[in-house]
């Protein structure tokens, strides 16, 4: 055999040799192009495999009220975030995660949607409990590409109290994220946003600008640490914002009013225009809202009856009624067809025939001659009647449109509703499809027929009156630059004498007096009563306005305040008094007096505490004593001011 | 000391380059248990593997002293007891750690050990009697079939465990066989041309190129062999053509990835590709130097699958860089020569066999293990002789080495 021959093992083993030579030499050529030829691709590569850009959040701007006390500001939170990875090894992930927390198959499916459109992290539950969050960092390994995170969580000091005028602030969505206001670069998938109010109309500010993390993974997902290769982007927090409402303020309004009734309260500085308060009941707590709200609590918010989400202060829309008898004064005054101290030449009987049409007053007894500031102290229709014949509908529509109240006011909110008023008379052609008679001008100068504003534009008008006809945009944030305002063009005297006449309103004998008498101050306004389709048909009770002013006696007003209740009824019994003890609230504490729950002159009565100040304040004892009936204020002593007797049909369609 | 390490292991270059091996590898077995989030398989590995190093070095003094005689007796019941072994595996066999679906340990309860790293020596040293005990060279096909039947009944049942990298051992080790028993290289090379084909066949109009020219070289190589044998290689190429289709339906589905993974490991990255990407990403971040001893992060954070066993060369790659590994592969380059050296010195047919056939065996270790690191072979479960993490394979591969220096150095 060969194998015995020394030359044939020779030429063997060189053979094997050169194999082996060749084996190894593929080897070590393989492991030089990887290792030192293309070495950088893959030194990047092993980077992006455990190397993961995180958003660090960082907190939004606090939100402050006029003295600087917080309404909103943020507090230590913890999100759950999941980062992207094979589905099944997901879907196992967040199966597993349902045993601590409340994860629905929907919530699931959405998440896992999320994640193969964005291909990026999703927030699971963007404010965990603290339990929770202890319970997932124990069995950290059982939850691959879950990453506890702390975030900065909003928290909303009044609660309730100021839901709507604050908003909320929740997860930006897929369908936000591709609109216009979000499209600055700062937005990402997974940021909380502001949704509603003032946290969404001043988004830009409030929010900060979101840093950016590295961290280090392991192959399943677990967190290893933070890397420390890349400097880390802090990232900015938002800008403080300082806003003109005052929290106590808010906070008493929310307090005082009726728990069963809806409506709103609107509070304005009329030395600016500045918000003071501004209120819709029924409400919500918005820190419900945050981190994502539960479903049964959306969807039982959305089903409530009473429709907690509405802002019904700029959002709603109601007739005016007679706090709009004030704006046809105005505008026959600065026409110059009534003067002050002129009377009409028909005396009120109860009613006043036009045309072949009989128009009644509220008060079928009749209210006799009066001058203007009488008239609207009695709430005449039948005075206005007139004083609207003599405006003419043409002027009617085109001065009432200047003041405003076919538009917004412009407040700095996201949405506002716009008054529906008439321009022109083109618009009963557009609307109801019929040419307006003349005769429409006697509706729409008591504040019926097409008519309907917001408590907002009704807060907005009674700074005017309360000032020196102008009116700004009300502004809710501190130092904005709002649309300007409109002005009624009228003589300080005219103003004068219309806030005689809202003075008498309030004055012993007026309609609303026993509800707004306060010990310190001197409220003035205009009661209304304001009928509506349900109230016509009588199922339901009209709505109860109150629009006024107050302020020390003899000064001028320093707040000016519109009330409405929903089918209040009455706007002397009820919305009266909400105007008051507000009013009386803020001053006090603007004056430094002590707060009293028992407020009003009529809340006395009622309680039954002597009132020494009231006898001093209207020196003549009252003609007229109090009716000890005065314990159910809304049946007997308030007596609906302005309800039109005008025949319901084509005319009065919004009323 | 030096004669002292003579004489104890009768060859200091090839014991003391094994033994360094061994050692590193057992460094590299500590540094792969060292990890982000431990378990307690990988981070005592290192301790068991010295201590079956240990044992090893006990078999190794006491085998390289024992009479050849006894080696050559032993190669019969050996190879019996080693092919009852391997049919035995096939009914009570378990699988183990990542590796469970593959029956390829036999568990006695205080030890599990694997019988084909037995059946590669027996078999080895069975061929080796019986090339050895031949007069004549190995000229023609007929000559092939009973060293080849011997290799081919421990492989089918290798195969049937299935361990595709081990019955690629034993098809190494019979080549290396067969060559330095003087089977003409042609001869090997045709018998070699219906495995090609089969793999080639996935291509009609590239395998009809092929066949012509294993004609055209048949017919230039017709006078060393009989008519028949080159009808039955044409036939086998022919036979292995239609079989290529039936057999590639008949492999499991992570079989196949892992055959199509191969050609691309981006067609499934997170699947069957995921082990030769984070391997290659590993091995390449490693650079020229590498990210450090222990400090490796794709080892650290758990992307290398099968660290500590089968993909430890690829935490050498990350840890120590092109400098490790191509230090590696010189040290077994090293070995391998010696163990050509050996066999070339060897005046006695029965050892030059058994180095070339552990020669064989190892080399297809070797390059079959690295070469998976980087994506040159497709991913079969074989460990790296005396560095990966393994007892008995360490213990056998030891027994050996023992066995090679012994019969090279038969006096």
């Amino acid at each position: 055999m060969s194998l015995h021959l020394p030359h044939e093992r020779q030429r063997r083993a060189l053979g094997a040799q050169i194999v082996l030579v060749l084996v190894m030499a593929s080897l070590a050529v393989a492991f030089f192009r990887i290792q030192v030829l293309r070495s950088n691709t893959w030194e990047l590569r092993a980077n992006a495999n455990r190397i993961r850009q995180l958003p660090i959040p960082t907190p939004r701007g606090v939100i402050y009220d006029r003295q600087g006390r917080i309404l909103a500001d943020n507090v230590p939170g913890y999100a759950i975030t999941l980062l992207p990875g094979p589905v099944d090894s997901m879907r196992a992930t967040l199966a597993r995660l349902s045993q601590y927390m409340d994860l629905p198959a929907d919530r699931v499916s959405r998440i896992l949607q999320t994640m193969s459109r964005f291909g990026r992290e999703v927030i699971v539950d963007g404010d965990a409990d603290f339990e929770v969050v202890a319970a997932l960092e124990e069995r950290r390994g059982e939850f691959p590409g879950v990453y506890v995170e702390m975030r900065p969580r909003r928290r909303y000091l009044l609660g309730n109290a100021a839901a709507h005028v604050l908003g909320y602030v929740g997860e930006i969505t897929a369908e936000e994220l591709v609109s216009g206001a979000f499209e600055d670069e700062r937005y990402e998938q997974g940021m909380i946003v502001g949704k509603g109010g003032i946290e969404e109309q001043y988004e830009a500010r409030l929010q900060g600008r979101q840093g950016l993390k590295y961290v280090e993974f392991d192959a399943r997902g677990r967190i290893v640490g933070d890397f420390t290769g890349i400097q880390t982007n802090e990232g900015e927090p938002g800008q403080d914002l300082y806003l003109n409402i005052d929290l106590e303020l808010q906070e008493w309004i929310h307090h005082i009013f009726p728990d069963s009734m809806a409506g709103a309260v609107v509070a304005l500085d009329p030395s600016d225009g500045g918000v003071l308060a501004i209120y819709s009941a029924p409400t919500y707590d918005p820190n419900a809202f945050v981190g994502g709200i539960s479903q049964d609590l959306w969807d039982g918010l959305r089903a409530d009856p009473g429709n907690p989400l509405f802002d019904r202060a700029v959002l709603g829309r109601y007739p005016p009624g007679s706090t709009w008898k004030l704006a046809a004064a105005a505008i026959a005054l600065d026409l110059g067809v009534v003067t002050p101290d002129e009377e009409m030449e028909v005396a009120c009987t109860g009613g006043f025939f036009f045309g072949d049409r009989y128009f009644r007053c509220w008060d079928a007894s009749g209210h006799g001659m009066q001058n203007l500031a009488q008239a609207i102290g009695n709430s005449c229709d039948v005075y206005f009647y007139q004083l609207g014949l003599r405006v003419g509908l043409n002027d009617m529509l085109r001065r009432a449109t200047d003041i405003g109240f076919s538009q917004r006011c412009g407040v700095d909110l996201p949405q506002e509703s716009q008054g529906i008023f008439p321009s022109e008379r083109e618009w009963w052609n557009r609307t109801y499809g019929y040419s307006p008679r003349e005769g429409e001008v006697l509706n729409l100068a008591i504040g019926q027929g097409p008519n309907s504003q917001t408590p907002l534009k009704m807060a907005q008008f009674y700074v005017a009156l309360a000032g020196d006809g102008s009116a700004p945009a009300p502004a809710i944030a501190q130092g904005v630059e709002l649309a300007e305002g409109w002005s009624l063009n009228l003589a300080p005297e005219h103003l004068e004498a219309v806030r005689e006449g809202l003075r008498r309103v309030t004055a012993p004998g007026g309609t609303a007096h026993v509800g707004t008498a306060l010990e310190h101050w001197e409220v003035i306004g205009k009661t209304g009563t304001a009928e509506h389709e349900l109230s016509q048909a009588g199922l339901r009770e009209p709505h109860a306005w109150f629009a006024g002013m107050a302020g020390p006696p003899g000064g001028p007003p320093e707040i000016v305040i519109a009330v409405i209740v929903e089918y209040g009824d009455s706007g002397s019994g009820v919305a009266a008094p909400i105007m008051a003890k507000t009013a009386d609230f803020y001053l006090r504490r603007k004056y430094g007096i002590p707060v009293d729950s028992v407020q009003t002159y009529g809340e006395h009565l009622r309680q039954g505490r002597p009132t020494p100040w009231y006898t001093r304040r209207y020196p003549p004892p009252p003609r007229r004593i109090p009716p000890p009936q005065l314990q159910d204020p809304s049946s007997s002593e308030a007596v609906p001011t302005a309800l039109s007797t005008t025949p319901s049909g084509p005319t009065g369609p919004t009323q | 000391m030096i004669r002292l390490l003579d004489r104890w292991s009768l060859d200091p270059k090839l014991v003391v380059a094994i033994g360094g091996l061994t050692l590193f590898g057992i460094a590299m077995i500590y540094s792969a248990g060292a990890v982000y989030v431990p378990n307690a398989v990988t981070e005592g590995a290192w301790l068991r593997q010295t201590i079956w190093f240990a044992l090893a070095l006990a078999a190794f003094t006491i085998l390289v002293r024992v009479p050849l005689r006894w080696i050559e007796w032993v190669a019969v019941p050996s190879y019996v007891i080693s092919v009852v072994l391997l049919g035995v595996t096939l009914i009570i066999g378990t699988g183990s750690g990542t590796a469970a679906g593959v029956k390829s340990f036999i568990d006695l309860g205080f030890i599990s050990f694997q019988p084909s790293e037995i059946a590669k020596l027996s078999t080895i040293l069975i061929v080796a009697r019986l090339l050895s005990q031949r007069e004549a060279s190995l000229t023609s096909l007929r000559d092939l079939v009973a060293p080849s039947a011997l290799v081919a009944l421990p492989l089918g049942l290798v195969i049937l465990q299935p361990d595709l990298g081990t019955a690629m051992a034993f098809v190494g080790i019979l080549l290396a066989m067969l060559y330095w028993a003087g089977s003409p290289v042609a001869l090997l090379l045709l018998v070699a041309t219906p495995v090609v084909g089969l793999f080639l066949s996935y291509d009609t109009s590239i395998w009809s190129v092929y066949i012509l020219a294993v004609i055209g070289f048949l017919y230039f190589y017709r006078f060393r062999l009989y008519l028949f044998e080159s009808v039955a290689l044409v036939l086998a190429n022919f036979a292995a053509a239609t079989m290529s289709r039936p057999l590639w339906n008949s492999l499991a589905p992570y079989q196949q990835n892992r055959i199509l993974v191969f050609l691309d490991p981006e067609v499934d990255p997170r699947g069957a590709g995921y082990q030769v990407i984070q391997s290659k990403v590993a091995v390449g971040s490693g650079g020229l130097t590498g990210q450090g001893f222990m400090l490796g992060p794709q080892k650290r954070y758990d992307f290398l699958p099968e660290q500590h066993t089968d993909f430890i060369f690829s935490v050498i790659g990350e840890e120590l860089g092109f400098v490790g590994t191509a230090l590696a592969i010189a040290a077994f380059a090293y070995i391998l020569w010696r163990l050509l050296r050996l066999a070339e010195r060897s005046a006695d047919p029965f050892a030059g066999l058994v180095l070339l056939g552990i020669f064989g065996s190892w080399l297809v270790h070797v390059f079959v293990n690295v070469g998976m690191t980087v994506g040159l072979v497709p991913i079969t479960g074989i460990p790296l002789p005396f560095v990966s993490y393994g007892g008995t394979f360490l213990f056998m591969s030891w027994v050996a080495v023992a066995i090679a220096v012994r019969v090279a150095h038969e006096p």
